[in-house]
């Protein structure tokens, strides 16, 4: 027996498409569980697949000193989700980079559940949106700290660009903290180009639609700096920035 | 080359030029100088085309055509360069494809051949050693993190690269020390002196004005061209300020 649809009335859920999800259900009810042994690493690449609807459920488990880094696109063209459950034991590192980029009437999210269960663990999430048209992206990221999680050191940063009047950008950083000695800091800005880097690249030779598209392509592909293997994901995020700008 | 009759313009409602008329023939540098809030750098802006620079009155003409009814990425396409009195920042986007970019436009507008990466490379790196700004800042991102001097340098191998036909200048002497200062009017010098350009240099100071000697020196007053003279109309109002020399 798979697990209940979810509804809106959990939080987690609140921006999803459902709609959209009730069909293909079946295949995502049982999140995929990813282990990383104590003192191991692991570096991921999520790339958007081509299917409209394209759930990502995932629950990711960090052992002893630990570390992993997660690299994702979500870029669906009706409904991209990626859900991501994380546990740090003593030490570990979880690092997420991650952009929505989102036109038409796509709904894209990005929901994480962050939880540091032993002492000095280090968690950084990066996320960015870009949405025109319609469409909606959102960030809902819950950071907890449990009790004897001494030292903990957490950080959301979530940017959201939108490029269209009717665009949407859901952001919410949750934090629910149980020790007394950690550091959790998050920031969140919306915002649209800004208009004095556009006329400085029209000046050169940019026409506009080319230089909103190099200043958006700023503003996402900061976030693979770090990636190892980042030329797939820098490909995919330029292929979904163009159908946006 | 560049002819601005009766020009006004208008910034958030704000008459702010009253009446500009200027000529710069071909092969000839012109100075424009004047007091803090007369519209040198609204002048400027209106020529490269900013958004919300309203001309009310008045044309501007470049190579017969009419400039102010382009585009600003048209305007650059035609050989227009404006060099920013505060160039901008752009994070995530490295130097060298931010230029690559913005000449391969301009040349595709042109119906140019478009440039290899190879080959922009070269070019960037040779403008880049003339003006005396190390390579490797071209790898970082657009002025994130350069000093007041090394953004003025950095639009100087910018203007280096993209070779055009005119030059607007604003202030781009200022935050230079002595050393950038000799750099920068050289490069003035050997991008832009030439039978077929021109420039037209906005400046507070007769500094620049000992490296790159003008062909005409003009006061901007409220607006409008108060005087015009040669070279050493600059050392006068150097000597006896913008009041004096505007009576």
């Amino acid at each position: 027996m798979s697990a209940p649809f979810p509804t809106r009335r959990q939080e987690e859920w609140r921006y999803a498409d459902l709609d959209a999800l009730q069909p293909v259900w079946e295949q995502f009810a049982e999140p995929v569980t990813l282990t990383v042994g104590a003192g191991e690493e692991l570096e991921e690449t999520w790339l958007p697949m081509p299917d409209d609807v394209q759930p990502r459920r995932v629950q990711l488990a960090l052992g002893e000193g630990a570390k992993a880094r997660i690299f994702a696109l979500n870029a669906a063209p009706v409904y991209g989700r990626i859900e991501l459950e994380v546990s740090l034991a003593e030490g570990a590192q979880f690092e997420l980079f991650a952009a929505n980029i989102g036109t038409g009437l796509s709904t894209n999210e990005i929901v994480t559940n962050v939880k540091h269960i032993g002492e000095g663990g280090r968690s950084r999430q990066t996320i960015r949106s870009v949405l025109n048209g319609k469409a909606t992206g959102s960030y809902l990221g819950k950071v907890e700290v449990a009790r004897g999680a001494q030292q903990t050191d957490a950080e959301q940063s979530v940017k959201a660009m939108l490029l269209d009047r009717g665009a949407t950008a859901n952001c919410k950083p949750e934090l629910e903290i149980f020790a007394d000695d950690v550091k959790c800091a998050h920031g969140a800005t919306v915002g649209e180009l800004d208009t004095m880097q556009l006329f400085y690249a029209q000046s050169r030779g940019l026409d506009p639609a080319s230089a909103r598209a190099l200043l958006l392509e700023g503003f996402i592909m900061g976030l693979w700096d770090s990636a190892k293997e980042g030329d797939a994901i820098c490909e995919a995020a330029r292929e979904a920035l163009r159908r946006v700008v | 080359m560049l002819e601005i009759t009766n020009l006004h313009a208008t910034v958030a409602d704000k008459p702010i030029l009253n009446g500009v008329s200027l000529s710069v023939p071909a092969g000839e540098v012109h100075a424009i100088m004047g007091p803090n809030g007369s519209g040198k750098s609204t002048l400027a802006y209106v020529l490269a085309g900013r958004p919300g620079y309203k001309v009310s009155e008045g044309s501007a003409a470049f190579d017969g055509k009419d400039l102010l009814a382009l585009e600003p990425h048209e305007r650059a396409a035609a050989g227009l360069f404006l060099g920013f009195q505060y160039p901008v920042e752009i994070p995530g986007i490295s130097y060298l494809q931010f230029l690559r970019e913005s000449l391969n436009s301009q040349l595709r507008a042109r119906a140019e051949t478009e440039i290899s990466a190879g080959e922009f490379i070269k070019l960037a790196k040779g403008q880049a050693a003339l003006l005396g700004m190390d390579a490797e800042m071209l790898k970082r991102p657009v002025n994130v993190g350069f000093s007041g001097g090394e953004k003025k340098r950095a639009e100087m191998v910018q203007m280096g690269i993209m070779s055009p036909k005119f030059a607007v200048l604003d202030e781009t002497d200022s935050g230079l020390d002595i050393d950038a200062l000799k750099a920068v009017g050289a490069g003035i010098n050997r991008i832009m002196r030439a039978p077929d350009k021109g420039v037209l240099l906005i400046t507070h100071y007769q500094r620049l004005l000992d490296y790159v000697e003008p062909d005409r020196v003009h006061v901007l007053v409220s607006g409008r061209i108060e005087r015009s003279g040669g070279p050493e109309l600059a050392r006068e109002l150097e000597r006896e300020g913008y009041a004096e020399a505007a009576a």
